[in-house]
């Protein structure tokens, strides 16, 4: 592990180097320095966001140089802090009751060819059929990395290796509200209509941002995620 | 009572001094690029230093109030007019309803926070009043101000009111009123990248003038000119990323994120410009050149340390001004 600054507000607590070897073991460390940190409630602490291998700390550095150490000493204390509160977990091993509370959320998805603007372009790369394609992304079971690039957007790991495909040489101007895409080894949703480069096989009639919500966010870092293959008159009569 | 946005300008939004508490969902900061800025402006005009306030970019903004209002300003250098009388930064006057309140086009800088007295009254979305103009909520209506838009403007707070004489002889200095500087050198402090780039390229880095791209907006500032390239190109696991990260895509031209950039980027992070100088990289505009120039974490903490006790001298000289 080791702990490193972002700027002069905010530390990278990095917990492992690699992602892709172990991502399930990645990111239960990962949420536990989360839980560690949250539980630890240190003076200064602003918020923290988990990613991939990393858990941020963004701090106000005004509270952390006046809760005693001086100005050139903040960040040394600070640290130090940090590092006490989530070493139990360096020493620990598996914590079990951590992953226990991991939530299993189902999300459905019509892959009808007018949502799947891909479909086609996916089953190529995979030598598949588009069927084939989409009985593997539903059947398989994912973890959210991180949630990011815009609010809610979960990237998913524990995509089949088959289906993995490059992102689209050219990003598209506006990808519609729900989409659900392939990017590289990753998959993910697209919560709001935004430009994206991710190839789409699909759409949820699930909202995944709502900022009239607490939380905003359907998803969050850690979750395990299926996807539910639904019919185009499922879709409707679940869509908002 | 209501302001009415007759012109919008380029591109007008209301800001407050962000959104914090939700990165975990994605959700950017969003809010005044220049918070200090905006802190000034409200602490003028008798507000909290946190009430909603207006960005203005480009200029072209005018409006009116339906009610009598005390307004003041802070950014760039913008010749702003109250009807024929012009309204210098920083300083704190009374706009009577139907008076007109108009931004020109900026000299030097691009962006100005305007605070009107009792603050722009927009409901609260995950604790801000800030426009999130990529996830288009929060603000008014999740969007830029358009002509014709009709502001609600919250209740005049700290009545009575100052007297005028006392609002007009109280005043901010220079560098906090005007941000904007005709030759900008940003401080920075190192990031999780810099060793990833070789002794010639860091020697580029802080030496030479980076000029600013025309795709530059509210999510960063794209530098043009130099580029910076790695020996050993890989891609790095996404994590967190900040207002201030400059960050290098494969490219090699750098990006400096503002306040509406993502929460996080897979891109090496050569360095981060520090909180006090995160006003002047608000005003960077397409065609200026901008240095770099290395502190430590310890120094740039001790410059923030100056300025908020710079400005709670400042909350205290207003008070005693206000009758």
């Amino acid at each position: 592990m080791e702990i490193v600054p972002l700027g002069d507000s905010a530390l990278i607590v990095r917990v492992r180097e690699r992602f892709e070897d172990a991502p399930d073991q990645a990111l239960t460390e990962v949420l536990r320095t989360f839980r560690r940190l949250q539980d630890a409630a240190i003076p200064g602490v602003i918020e923290l966001a988990p990613a991939y291998t990393t858990v941020a700390v963004f701090f106000d550095p005004m509270v952390v140089t006046n809760a005693g150490p001086k100005p050139d000493e903040a960040l040394d204390w600070l640290t130090e802090r940090v590092r006490a509160a989530v070493a139990p977990h360096m020493r620990g091993g598996h914590g079990r009751g951590a992953a226990s509370r991991v939530r299993l959320v189902e999300i459905p998805v019509c892959y009808d060819p007018e949502f799947a603007l891909d479909l086609d372009h996916v089953a190529l790369q995979a030598k598949l059929t588009p069927t084939e394609v989409v009985d593997l992304h539903s059947r398989a079971e994912y973890r959210v990395s991180c949630i990011g690039f815009v609010p809610g957007f979960p990237f998913l790991a524990g995509l089949p290796k088959e289906l993995a495909t490059p992102r689209r040489a050219t990003p598209r101007k506006e990808i519609p509200t729900g989409s659900v895409a392939i990017g590289g080894a990753q998959t993910g949703i697209y919560p709001l209509r935004s430009p994206g480069g991710w190839n789409v096989i699909g759409r949820t009639p699930t909202r995944l941002f709502d900022p009239e919500k607490s939380p905003p966010a359907f998803l969050r870092a850690g979750d395990r995620v299926r996807f539910r293959a639904i019919t185009r008159e499922e879709f409707e009569a679940l869509a908002p | 009572m209501t302001a009415t946005v007759f012109h919008a300008g380029f591109l007008t939004s209301v800001q407050d001094l962000g959104r914090t508490g939700y990165r975990q969902f994605g959700v950017s900061l969003a809010g005044a690029l220049d918070v200090f800025a905006l802190r000034v402006a409200n602490l003028l005009v008798g507000n909290d230093e946190s009430a909603a306030g207006l960005e203005i970019t480009f200029g072209g903004l005018r409006l009116q109030f339906a009610d009598e209002r005390i307004v003041a300003w802070c950014g760039g250098d913008f010749d702003v007019q109250i009807e024929s009388r012009s309204l210098p930064a920083g300083h704190a006057t009374r706009l009577q309803a139907c008076e007109e309140l108009k931004f020109g086009r900026p000299q030097i800088g691009c962006r100005s926070w305007l605070a009107i007295s009792g603050g722009v009254d927009v409901p609260i979305v995950l604790g801000s009043r800030s426009t999130d103009l990529r996830a288009n909520f929060g603000g008014f209506g999740g969007r830029a101000l358009r002509d014709g838009d009709v502001l609600q403007l919250g209740a005049r707070p700290g009545s009575p009111i100052p007297a005028t004489e006392r609002i007009s002889s109280w005043s901010a200095s220079k560098p906090w009123s005007q941000t904007a500087v005709s030759t900008p050198v940003l401080r920075f402090v190192r990031g999780a990248a810099w060793d990833l780039f070789n002794d010639v390229t860091i020697q580029r880095f802080t030496s030479e003038a980076f000029a600013v791209s025309t795709d530059s907006d509210r999510m960063g500032v794209r530098l043009d000119g130099l580029e910076l390239r790695r020996d050993n190109d890989v891609d790095l696991i996404s994590e967190a990323v900040a207002p201030g990260t400059i960050q290098v895509p494969s490219s090699g031209k750098p990006i400096l994120l503002l306040g509406d950039c993502q929460t996080i980027g897979g891109y090496p992070k050569i360095a981060h410009v520090i909180t006090v100088d995160l006003g002047i990289a608000a005003q960077l505009r397409a065609g200026d050149h901008v240095r770099f120039s290395e502190v430590s974490l310890a120094d740039a903490h001790r410059l923030l340390l100056e300025r908020e006790s710079e400005l709670k001298r400042f909350r205290i000289g207003v008070s005693l001004h206000a009758v």
